[in-house]
């Protein structure tokens, strides 16, 4: 435990360091107008001290009693959660378990292989220190809307988290289709978003409390509170992509500049950890005698895997293309966590499979994460060499850009499920899972796995493959820092799919943990 | 009748919401569906204003409350999360115009039929 | 250090993986040392495409296009095909109506308690 050695006032504070270092970095960044390496090495560094920050917020949080961390935000001191003479939780909290450590984890990793990659994949575009700038922000969005115990809170960071997206979306404003796909972004998570805010109306309107914590131990079985978890699940299955609400997500991921891409997938994920949190916690006590929920998941699920597959096909933009992959690849989770809800009422299924389900949709979730940034940063070194997005204008690309090729055969791999790389462990562990809800769904998962495998190889054949062409004579190898980060997210997509069992105890099993620890997460809320 | 000035807000919410979805699904002007937006946001502040309301009760200021404010006071957090809500409606409003503003020059157009080179 | 996973049915272990890895790599090399065509002169007339005497057309035009791959695949789906791009329309109001209609149906089924 390196948290032992540290200071104590220092430890205590981690959560709110974790957030105030980028939000701090993101106002400095404007500043650095002139000096658009200096922002870059700026962030680069921020972010770094963010992804420490959370490595030792990991440590914190394990060695705290119950393996949570609840920090009260204006109290006289952190642990402070009920001062004396109150029965309910009044002031912001964060509340940390498993389950938002392993996204805090993501939430900092990508980012700061999103700036290192930036350094030279940006450097010939204006407005860097904007740019620097609303990546920090969308790091901060992202990590309070995983760290955060007050279900208002996970709206303002859900708000911030989408404005900063957006904008990056649209941050080449020569390109019409950036503003297209910006605009179709923000008006469709403007919308959901203001649909979370309503069902916080009802839950503040009919429990008079935000706190996540307080609310799960009082929530019924009534109509008001059916609404409200209808409006957040669609919602928060929206922001994450599950079809057939997917339609923003090619868009968004397509003409996002490429180290935005890599953030955009996280920054969904991390509405994916929000539809988790309340099934799980918030509403988890409800949940737990409605399979409906399991199964609207599971169905949306079979939908995103089938629909995003497919549509991949047929696409010419090499980002779209990836873009409609991640789709698909979001299905396989929302299926493997529909079946951990759908079996949460019966424990013989829990303990036989349906812990190894959201085992799976979980460490499916790290893996696709980092699979989809190598992806996408591949994809855009691409762009950036050959200047075209269409990939009937591409081939014969490994001759010239070796390094990228190899990346992009590891992601390719990786999400085609072909051992040792890490898509196959966790597509092995949610078929099997799978299998022992119903069949059909795991057949549906393979059958979906194949065609992404035949799509990558399509891709791979197309853009990578075939004699040099005549008007990509020019085309030059990536400078050094994409090559980097491309590096490291290839070697983590290998290590992952070597040793699945690691990451599964360092990680996964702590989150499994804290997302059926529904008494625990609710035990001090005072209700 | 009593019930019906009580629940009378709530009413406006939902003909507000309406008018709001029906601008954001049937309205081809993309500055028309940004308006709709806004509606819906204005009709999510609303309700949220509407739940804080207690007849009779004073507002949360202790400096110089009346005697009869002692313990009839209303909750000040609806108001402090509307106040938040508008702060947000306003970015996000300015951002979705200057996208707007952005596809006009682009693309010279603002009907939605039209502004959609991404599909498929 | 305990690197099997378990997966319910069965398991995965990288040693295990190494080890046929290195099995089935000798056998490929061994294969692939072992044989090949004695008749095989490379840089002569026998390397070059046969097209029936035609001059070799050039090498841009060769290559195999993204668009011509799974040509096959998507004509043989084209009802499926033809219905998926109708979907995505690209046009925000649909995006909207889908979102609408997704939520009414979680409502209904939720509320209606089915």
């Amino acid at each position: 435990m390196i948290v032992e050695y540290l200071p104590q006032q220092f430890v205590q504070n981690l959560p709110a360091l974790i957030i105030a270092i980028p939000l701090l970095g993101a106002f400095i960044a404007p500043l650095l107008k002139k000096h658009g390496r200096a922002a870059a090495g700026w962030t680069v560094a921020i972010t770094g001290v963010a992804f420490l920050l959370a490595i030792l917020l990991m440590d914190y949080v394990r060695a705290s009693q119950g393996g949570m961390v609840v920090y009260v935000f204006g109290a006289d001191s952190p642990g402070l959660t009920l001062p004396s003479g109150y029965t309910v939780p009044v002031r912001i909290m964060f509340q940390i378990d498993g389950l938002g450590v392993l996204m805090a984890f993501l939430c900092t990793l990508l980012p700061f292989l999103a700036a290192v990659y930036s350094v030279g994949f940006a450097r010939k575009e204006t407005g860097l220190e904007k740019y620097y700038a609303l990546m920090m922000l969308m790091t901060v969005g992202m990590l309070g809307m995983v760290l955060t115990g007050d279900i208002f809170n996970l709206f303002v960071f859900l708000e911030i988290n989408s404005i900063a997206g957006a904008a990056l979306v649209g941050f080449r404003n020569y390109r019409g289709e950036a503003a297209e796909a910006g605009f179709k972004y923000i008006a469709i998570s403007a919308f959901g978003a203001l649909m979370v805010l309503f069902s916080i109306g009802i839950l503040y309107g009919k429990y008079g409390n935000l706190n996540i914590a307080y609310l799960s131990g009082v929530i019924e079985y009534s109509r008001l509170d059916l609404i409200a978890l209808g409006l957040l699940l669609t919602t928060f299955a929206l922001k994450c992509g599950a079809a057939p609400m997917h339609h923003w997500v090619p868009d968004a991921y397509g003409e996002a500049p490429g180290s935005i891409s890599m953030m955009m997938v996280i920054s969904s994920l991390s509405s994916l950890y929000a539809l988790i949190r309340v099934c799980f916690i918030l509403f988890g006590g409800i949940v737990i005698s409605l399979p409906a929920v399991g199964w609207i998941l599971i169905i949306m699920g079979l939908i995103s895997m089938l629909l995003g597959a497919t549509m991949s096909l047929i696409q010419k933009d090499i980002k779209r293309f990836i873009g409609y992959q991640a789709v698909s690849q979001t299905g396989y989770m929302v299926m493997a966590i529909g079946v951990g809800l759908a079996v949460m009422g019966d424990p013989v299924a829990m303990q036989t499979y349906g812990r190894n389900a959201l085992t799976a949709g979980l460490f499916h979730l790290i893996n696709d994460a980092i699979y989809m940034g190598l992806l996408f940063l591949a994809a855009s070194a691409v762009i950036y060499a050959a200047r075209t997005r269409n990939m009937d204008e591409m081939g014969g690309l490994a001759r010239k850009m070796p390094y990228t090729a190899v990346f992009f055969l590891i992601g390719a791999a990786s999400i085609g499920g072909l051992p040792p790389f890490s898509g196959f462990a966790s597509k092995l562990l949610i078929y099997e899972s799978v299998f022992a809800f119903n069949p059909v769904l795991a057949v549906v998962a393979m059958v979906t796995s194949i065609i992404a495998l035949a799509a990558f190889a399509k891709q791979f054949a197309a853009v990578f493959l075939g004699p040099p062409l005549s008007n990509l004579k020019r085309v030059r190898e990536s400078p050094r820092s994409m090559l980097i980060a491309m590096a490291v997210v290839a070697f983590l997509t290998v290590l992952f799919g070597l040793y699945p069992q690691l990451v599964i105890d360092w990680l996964v099993r702590p989150a499994v943990e804290a997302m059926l620890n529904l008494a625990g997460y609710g035990a001090w809320g005072g209700a | 009748m009593d019930a019906l000035v009580t629940n009378f807000p709530f009413v406006i919410v939902a003909i507000l919401v309406a008018i709001g979805f029906y601008a954001v699904a049937f309205k081809r002007n993309l500055i028309k569906i940004v308006m709709g937006i806004t509606i819906i946001e204005s009709a999510v502040n609303m309700f949220l204003i509407t739940l804080g309301y207690v007849q009779g009760a004073y507002a949360p200021i202790y400096t110089m409350a009346p005697e009869e404010a002692q313990g009839n006071m209303v909750l000040p957090t609806p108001q402090a999360l509307t106040l938040t809500s508008i702060v947000i409606g306003v970015a996000v409003t300015a951002l979705m115009l200057a996208f707007v503003v952005n596809i006009y020059r682009h693309y010279g157009t603002l009907d939605s039929r039209k502004a959609r080179r991404l599909r498929e | 250090m305990d690197l099997t996973l378990l997966t319910g049915y069965g398991f995965w272990n990288p040693l295990l993986w190494l080890a046929f890895l290195l099995i089935f790599g000798g056998i490929s090399y061994f294969l692939w040392a072992l044989r090949g065509n004695p008749a095989y002169k490379p840089g002569t007339e026998q390397v070059k495409p046969f097209i029936s005497g035609n001059p070799e057309p050039a090498k841009d035009l060769v290559h195999i296009r993204a668009r011509h791959i799974y040509w096959g695949f998507v004509e043989g789906l084209r009802g499926y095909y033809s219905f998926a791009r109708k979907m995505h329309t690209g046009d925000v109001r649909d995006y909207a109506l889908w979102y609408l209609g997704v939520g009414v149906v979680v409502l209904i089924l939720l509320v209606g308690g089915i």
